[in-house]
């Protein structure tokens, strides 16, 4: 069984500070991370290759981006996965969700076939979430969107439990099939230093529009559809009431009392 | 400029036999659209018995419905919906189409942008008509909401975009409002999925999807205990909310994923969000910056999320919680006595 997982390199969200005077996010000297969410599809990966009692499962990660993107592929190979890929092209520069849903299908169709190929839920910088769908209608296979776990798994088909609004609900469908974690899905693993070793020594290859046959109409800006007009930044921090320990918890209760008056949100308790 | 008569369509929801309310947001966005544009707003509703539901979207601001009403469409299967989709477009070439940012919204409408080739872009905002070249901006918060950016599609029609759920009221019902109901007969080859529906298992805890939430009471690692979790449900029972959490208070297994407020998360735009015991981590807060009201109780003076609240409390999280529901509760009781009488 051959298994893909898609990932990003994003910028790590935790060492971000937000900028007291404008109240924006500080991005500057910000390290680069492996996106969170994607930890949860490598696992995912991980896990299927362990739970399979027989044949050899083959874990690739693929990743799109700049040079340093590199390093999530590296990471992706230290938590376990067998190699990893890189696309990188300055053509690929500026591609919006479809561009660069087009330009991993085309990649997954180079290095395929797949049994299964896993996505993070979305990526914590861009936030659209809407790669790895467009990914599988591409290469024309189900996407298995958040998913909290994978029950079956067999030569033909996928059994999974989505995570939807209220509940969660059973699905089966026939590979090859995108899947999608969520994070409820399970606990990505550490690397080890015998992981890190191994990625060292792990050369992730690099390709380029050219090794992909891509056209160049069909990728970066070019190949997108939307384009971002106009950006201002909104104020986030708010002037609002303050109210010490000292006032104590009677006068704190009031407060929060009257606000929710004011806001017309006590009907349910009444 | 892009002077045709090209319909606005919004995407409508349907659970089992029955409309969910998204839709009906979703029609306030479209009449918002479709009358500076001068263009029909048709809602496009796919389901199976649905199609008695269709006047609640004309009394709800659409002027049309195109219904596609199979036994087929009885579960939502992404490929199958998919078709229907490229084959609803294709066939009536709508300028616009809109749907909600839901876990429906967020497979199918990706899929359809690859099937059909155009442009799309993921929970906005806002929406507004470009009055220079009547294309359609589609706001978004970027960054963890600290940057708007406002997006353009080019190409083909439909330009297309999914909205946050909450982010816009439904218009008032109008009964009396007349629309056009349209039943579409779909070709044969477009019934049919490669996924089966196994079952739906609903879930326990209290109140609406935090997505969907009016009120959301959240906690954070300051709760100190999956014990004092139950406390904020009390508190979310009270006041009609639902219960959300920090990153923090879910990695620690005191409360499901689902209820995660933050960047890997859930954004969220409730009326009220009170937070007990979060510090406000950059993540957590750009999932909050849609919420109307924002009250804070947190016993550090200098947390971050003080900055962000429109009413902070500094103090125990656990004892403003309790004499906050004993409060409540009193005055509740209170008034049920004066009823009584």
């Amino acid at each position: 069984m051959r298994i893909a997982v898609l990932v990003k390199q994003v910028p790590a969200t935790d060492s971000v500070k937000i900028d007291e005077k404008t109240g924006t996010m500080v991005r500057e000297g910000v390290e680069a991370e492996l996106n969170p969410l994607d930890l949860h599809a490598v696992e995912a990966a991980l896990r299927i290759r362990e739970c399979r009692s027989e044949g050899a499962t083959e874990i690739t990660a693929i990743t799109m981006g700049p040079p340093q993107a590199k390093k999530a592929a590296a990471y992706a190979v230290s938590m376990g996965c067998d190699s990893g890929v890189l696309l990188s092209d300055k053509r690929f520069g500026g591609s919006d969700t479809l561009a660069t849903s087009r330009t991993l299908a085309k990649a997954l169709k180079k290095l395929g076939p797949f049994d299964i190929i896993l996505a993070g839920e979305r990526a914590t910088d861009g936030e659209t979430g809407q790669v790895g769908p467009a990914v599988a209608e591409f290469l024309r296979i189900p996407a298995l969107t958040y998913v909290s776990s994978i029950d079956e798994l067999d030569e033909g088909h996928i059994t999974v439990t989505r995570s939807v609004e209220g509940g969660h609900e059973k699905m089966k469908a026939p590979i090859p099939a995108m899947v999608i974690p969520v994070k409820e899905m399970n606990i990505p693993r550490l690397c080890t230093l015998g992981g890190k070793l191994r990625a060292k020594k792990t050369e992730i290859p690099v390709l380029n529009a050219d090794d992909l046959a891509l056209d160049e109409d069909l990728t970066g800006l070019k190949g997108s559809a939307t384009l971002v007009v106009n950006v201002t930044y909104p104020q986030m921090t708010r002037e609002g009431r303050k109210i010490l320990s000292s006032a104590g918890t009677k006068d704190a209760v009031k407060a929060i009392v009257d606000l929710l008056e004011e806001k017309n949100c006590l009907e349910a308790a009444r | 400029m892009n002077g045709t008569n090209k319909e606005v369509w919004t995407l409508a929801e349907v659970r089992g036999k029955t409309i969910h309310p998204v839709s009906k947001e979703l029609l306030a966005w479209g009449r918002e659209l479709a009358d500076p544009m001068r263009v029909p707003l048709a809602s496009i509703l796919v389901g199976s018995g649905v199609a008695p539901r269709a006047e609640e979207l004309i009394a709800a601001g659409a002027d049309k419905v195109y219904i596609v009403d199979d036994p087929s469409f009885e579960n939502f299967l992404c490929d199958e919906q998919v078709g229907i989709l490229e084959y609803l477009t294709d066939k009536y070439n709508p300028s616009i189409l809109i749907a909600s940012a839901t876990t429906r919204g967020r497979t199918v409408m990706p899929m359809l942008s690859a099937r059909i080739g155009c442009g799309l872009t993921a929970d906005c905002t806002e929406l507004s008509i470009d009055p220079v070249s009547g294309r359609l901006i589609q706001t978004r918060p970027a960054i963890g909401g600290n940057v708007m950016a406002d997006i353009k599609t080019r190409g083909r029609d439909p330009q297309m975009c999914t909205v946050r759920p909450k982010s816009k009221r439904p218009l008032d019902t109008d009964r009396s409002r007349k629309g056009e109901l349209i039943k579409v007969s779909p070709p044969q080859s477009l019934l049919g999925s490669a996924l089966k529906f196994l079952g739906f298992t609903p879930e326990t805890s209290v109140g609406l999807p935090i997505q969907e939430a009016e009120i959301i009471i959240s906690g954070g690692k300051g709760m100190k205990n999956a014990k004092n979790f139950a406390k904020l449900e009390e508190l979310a029972r009270l006041l009609g909310g639902t219960v959300g959490a920090s990153r923090m208070a879910v990695d620690l297994g005191w409360v499901p994923y689902s209820a995660q407020v933050g960047l890997s998360g859930k954004s969220v735009t409730p009326r009220i969000y009170m937070a007990f015991g979060i510090s406000g981590a950059v993540q957590h807060i750009a999932g909050i910056s849609g919420a109307e009201t924002i009250i804070a109780v947190n016993h550090d003076p200098e947390a971050p999320i003080f900055r962000v609240a429109d009413l902070s409390i500094q103090g125990d999280a656990m004892e403003i919680l309790d004499a906050l529901i004993d409060s409540l509760k009193k005055e509740q009781s209170e008034r049920w006595t004066l009823t009584a009488d």
